[in-house]
C-alpha cells in the first residue's frame, strides 16, 4: 500500500518536473494566471453562495409514480393548488399534463417564501414564470420542488418550456401574485399527503 | 496527402456533410418564418416539429460527424505522411454512417420522428430513427479506430519523435468522441430502441436524461476541435507568421478533451433527478473547461500579432490592419473569435449554476448555441473547406471574392439572428414553440425580435447558398487554374525540442478521463438502481 502511494507521489513529482521543463512564454504564464484567477473568482462566488446562502437549483431527488397521481394522497385533485399549514408555510402543488398546468389559475402572496411542488402526469415538461427565478424541469417519475419568493405583485404567465408534443405551445396558464396584505389563505384543510 | 484515393474518401465525407448543411439551412429559415406567425398559411405544428427535428439532426449529427471524419482523414494522411490505414474499413464506416442517415431521414421527414434531436423520452419516435442514428454513430466509431491506429502506428515507427500537432488534436478528438458517444449509446441501446420496439414497457426518463447529459456537453467540443485545430495549424501560416506556442496548443487540447467529459450536468441544473452537490461539482468543472478556450484565444491572437508585425504592422493595434483580411482562413478566425467572445459570455451565464434559472429552456439557449456552433465552429468549417477544396480536387477556388463576401454575410447574419434570440430569452420566451398563442401582454414585446430573426436567417441562407455554389463551381470548372499544392502546417516560433511523453500521447489522459467519469457519473447513474423509481410508458406526440 505504502509503496503504491510512494509510486503515485513519484509519478506526480515526475509529471510536475516535466511540466516545469516545457517552454511557456512569460506573457502566456501571466495570461494563464489571470484566467485562473477569474475562473477561481466565479467558482468561488457560486460555491460560497451554494454553501452559505443555500442558492441552489431545484434538486430534491424524490420519486413518485406519475401513472397513478390521482391515487396518491398528495397530488389527488382536492389537494392541488395553494395550501397553508399551521405554521403559515405556503406550499403549492401543481400537476403538469398535456397541455396545461393544473389548477389553471392560482393566487399567491408576494414577498412570501413559497414552495412549489411540480409533478408530471405524462411526459417531460418544463415550467418557468418569466421575469422570476421560478423555473424547473418536470420529469415524469420525480417531484420537482422549487422554493422562491416573488417580490412584485402582478399577473404572470406560467409557460411550458420543454417540447412535450405537437400542442406544446398551447401549454400555459396564469398565476396572480397578490400584495401580501391583500392575500387571503384559501379555506382548505392542509394537505394530509405524505411529504418526505 | 497521399494520392487520389484519400482525396476521394475525404471529398465524399465532406460533400455528405455540406449537403446535409444546405438542406438544414432552408429548414432553419422556414422555422423562423413559421414561428413568427407573419404568414398564417405556413402555420402547422406537425410540419414545424418535423422540420426542427430534422434541422437539429442534420446540423448536429450529420454535418458534424461527416465533416470531422473527412477532415480527420485529410489531416492524418497529410501530417503523418502515410496512407489511410485500412481503406476498405474507412469506406465501410462511410457507407454504414450514410445508410444510418437515410434510415433516420425517412421517419424524420414523414413526421414519424418529431422528437427533436435530443430524443427526450418517454416521447417515442419510430424505431428506424433510433436505429439509423445508431448506425451513424457506429460508422463514426470506425473513423475513431482508424485515427487511433494511425496515431499509434506512427508513434511506433518514429520513437521519441513529436507527433505533429494537427494529428495530436485529431487523435484527441477521436478519443473524446468514443467517450462522449458512449452515454447516448447506452440510452439508445438499452432504453429507446427497446421501448420503441415494444420489448420493454417503461423507461426511467431521469436515467435517460442523465445518460444524455453525459454526451450533451462533450459533443460540442467534438464539433469544436476541428475549428481549434485550424486555429493552431492553418491560421498562423495563412496569416504569414508562426504559431506562438506548440506546447500550449497541446495542453489546451488535452484539457479540452479531459474536462469536456465529466461536466454534463450543467444541462440538468433545473432537473429534479440529480442532487445539488453533483450539479455543483459539474458546474465547477464547466468553468475549468473555459481555461483551454482562454489559452487558445491568447495563442491565436499572439500568432496573428506575430504575422501582422512581420507584415509591417506598427503600434499597439497597427498589426491588425496589416493582416491579410481577404485570406478566407484569416478572416474566418477573426470573425470566429468575435463570435466566441459574445457566445462565451452567454455560456458563462448558462454555466452559472443558480443563475441558469433565468434563461433555462428559454430562447436564450438556442441563441447561444447558434452563435457558438453555427457561428464560431461552422465559419471555421467554411474556412477549412475553402482551404482544402483546391488541394483535394486540384483546381483553384472558383471565386475568392465570393468566399470573402460569404464569410462576412455569415457573420452579419448570425449577429442579426442571435442577438434578438438572446433578448427573447430574457423576455421569457420558451424555446421550441411552433407559434405564440399565450394570451398575455408580454408576448407583444416579442414581435419585433421575431421579425429581426427572419431577416438574419435570410442573410444566413443566402450566405450558405453562396458557399455551396462556390464549391460546386470549383469542382465543375472546365477551365481551371491548376493547383498542385500540399497542406501547409504552421511552424511554431520556438521549435519543439523535447516533449514529455504525456504531451505526446493519450494513454495517461484516457486513464484520467476514466477516473473523472467514474467520480462524476458513477453514483449519479447508480442511484437509479438503488432507489425506488417509477418508469414511464411510451407516449406519442
Amino acid at each position: 500500500m505504502q509503496t503504491e502511494l510512494a509510486k503515485a507521489i513519484n509519478l506526480l513529482r515526475d509529471l510536475c518536473a516535466q511540466f516545469n521543463a516545457i517552454h511557456i512564454d512569460p506573457l502566456e504564464k501571466k495570461w494563464i494566471t489571470i484566467s485562473l484567477m477569474v475562473i477561481g473568482l466565479l467558482v468561488g462566488i457560486i460555491t460560497l453562495d451554494a454553501f452559505f446562502h443555500g442558492v441552489n437549483p431545484p434538486s430534491k431527488v424524490e420519486t413518485i409514480d406519475s401513472a397513478s397521481l390521482h391515487l396518491s394522497k398528495e397530488f389527488a385533485e382536492e389537494n392541488l393548488g395553494v395550501q397553508v399549514d399551521g405554521k403559515g408555510v405556503v406550499t403549492i402543488r401543481m400537476v403538469a399534463g398535456r397541455y396545461s398546468f393544473f389548477p389553471k389559475h392560482i393566487d399567491v402572496p408576494a414577498e412570501t417564501p413559497l414552495t412549489f411542488r411540480w409533478v408530471s402526469m405524462d411526459v417531460l415538461h418544463g415550467v418557468h414564470i418569466p421575469m422570476t427565478n421560478m423555473s424547473t424541469m418536470i420529469v415524469p417519475g420525480y417531484v420537482a420542488q422549487v422554493s422562491t419568493t416573488f417580490p412584485k405583485p402582478g399577473e404572470y404567465p406560467l409557460l411550458c418550456n420543454e417540447y412535450c408534443g405537437l400542442g406544446h405551445n398551447h401549454m400555459w396558464s396564469n398565476i396572480s401574485v397578490i400584495a401580501k396584505e391583500d392575500w387571503k389563505a384559501p379555506v382548505k384543510s392542509p394537505a394530509s399527503g405524505e411529504q418526505k | 496527402m497521399n494520392g487520389a484515393a484519400t482525396k476521394k474518401l475525404a471529398l465524399s465525407h465532406l460533400w455528405v456533410a455540406f449537403a446535409a448543411f444546405i438542406v438544414a439551412c432552408f429548414m432553419g429559415e422556414y422555422q423562423v418564418l413559421e414561428r413568427s406567425g407573419f404568414i398564417p398559411a405556413l402555420d402547422s405544428a406537425p410540419v414545424y416539429f418535423a422540420s426542427v427535428s430534422t434541422h437539429g439532426v442534420l446540423m448536429a449529427f450529420v454535418l458534424t460527424i461527416f465533416f470531422i471524419m473527412g477532415f480527420g482523414y485529410t489531416i492524418a494522411t497529410a501530417s503523418l505522411k502515410q496512407p489511410v490505414w485500412n481503406m476498405p474499413l474507412a469506406w465501410g464506416g462511410f457507407w454504414l454512417a450514410l445508410v444510418g442517415v437515410v434510415l433516420a431521414a425517412v421517419p424524420l421527414l414523414t413526421g414519424k420522428a418529431s422528437v427533436l434531436y435530443t430524443f427526450y423520452p418517454p416521447i417515442v419516435a419510430h424505431a428506424a430513427f433510433y436505429i439509423g442514428a445508431t448506425l451513424l454513430v457506429v460508422g463514426s466509431w470506425v473513423w475513431c479506430a482508424i485515427m487511433l491506429v494511425m496515431f499509434s502506428q506512427w508513434k511506433t515507427a518514429n520513437p521519441g519523435q513529436t507527433v505533429p500537432l494537427a494529428m495530436f488534436a485529431t487523435a484527441a478528438n477521436a478519443m473524446l468522441w468514443l467517450w462522449t458517444s458512449a452515454g447516448v449509446a447506452l440510452e439508445v441501446l438499452f432504453q429507446l430502441i427497446p421501448l420503441s420496439l415494444g420489448w420493454i414497457d417503461t423507461v426511467d426518463p431521469g436515467l435517460a436524461r442523465t445518460l444524455f447529459a453525459w454526451t450533451l456537453h462533450p459533443i460540442v467540443y467534438f464539433w469544436l476541435i476541428p475549428a481549434y485545430t485550424a486555429f493552431y495549424v492553418f491560421v498562423p501560416k495563412q496569416a504569414g507568421g508562426y504559431l506562438f506556442s506548440d506546447e500550449m496548443a497541446r495542453i489546451a487540447f488535452i484539457v479540452l478533451a479531459v474536462f469536456a467529459l465529466p461536466i454534463g450536468f450543467h444541462h440538468l441544473y433545473m432537473d429534479p433527478e440529480q442532487a445539488s452537490g453533483w450539479k455543483l461539482l459539474h458546474g465547477i468543472g464547466t468553468f475549468v473547461v473555459a481555461l483551454p478556450t482562454l489559452v487558445t484565444g491568447f495563442t491565436v491572437i499572439a500568432s496573428l500579432e506575430i504575422a501582422g508585425r512581420l507584415r509591417g504592422g506598427k503600434g499597439l493595434f497597427g498589426w491588425i490592419l496589416t493582416l491579410p483580411w481577404t485570406n478566407t482562413m484569416v478572416l474566418s478566425v477573426i470573425l470566429a473569435l468575435l463570435m466566441l467572445i459574445f457566445g462565451g459570455f452567454g455560456g458563462i451565464v448558462n454555466a452559472s449554476y443558480a443563475m441558469n434559472a433565468m434563461i433555462h429552456n428559454t430562447a436564450w439557449v438556442p441563441g447561444h448555441f447558434h452563435l457558438i456552433f453555427g457561428g464560431t465552429t461552422i465559419i471555421m468549417y467554411f474556412a477549412i473547406a475553402y482551404y482544402l477544396w483546391p488541394l483535394l480536387i486540384g483546381k483553384a477556388l472558383f471565386s475568392n471574392t465570393m468566399a470573402v463576401t460569404q464569410l462576412w454575410l455569415w457573420f452579419i447574419g448570425m449577429a442579426i439572428l442571435t442577438t434578438p434570440w438572446h433578448v427573447l430569452g430574457l423576455l421569457g420566451q420558451p424555446r421550441r414553440i411552433s407559434s405564440v398563442v399565450y394570451n398575455n401582454l408580454l408576448t407583444l414585446a416579442w414581435k419585433p425580435y421575431e421579425f429581426m430573426m427572419i431577416f438574419g436567417g435570410l442573410i444566413l441562407l443566402g450566405s450558405a447558398c453562396l458557399f455551396i455554389y462556390n464549391l460546386v463551381k470549383t469542382q465543375l470548372n472546365p477551365t481551371p487554374e491548376a493547383v498542385a499544392g500540399e497542406i501547409e502546417f504552421a511552424e511554431p516560433i520556438h521549435a519543439v525540442t523535447a516533449l514529455p511523453e504525456y504531451l505526446n500521447g493519450l494513454k495517461l489522459w484516457n486513464k484520467v478521463i476514466a477516473v473523472l467519469m467514474a467520480v462524476s457519473f458513477g453514483y449519479p447513474i447508480l442511484q437509479f438502481f438503488f432507489m425506488k423509481t417509477f418508469g414511464s410508458s411510451a407516449w406519442g406526440y
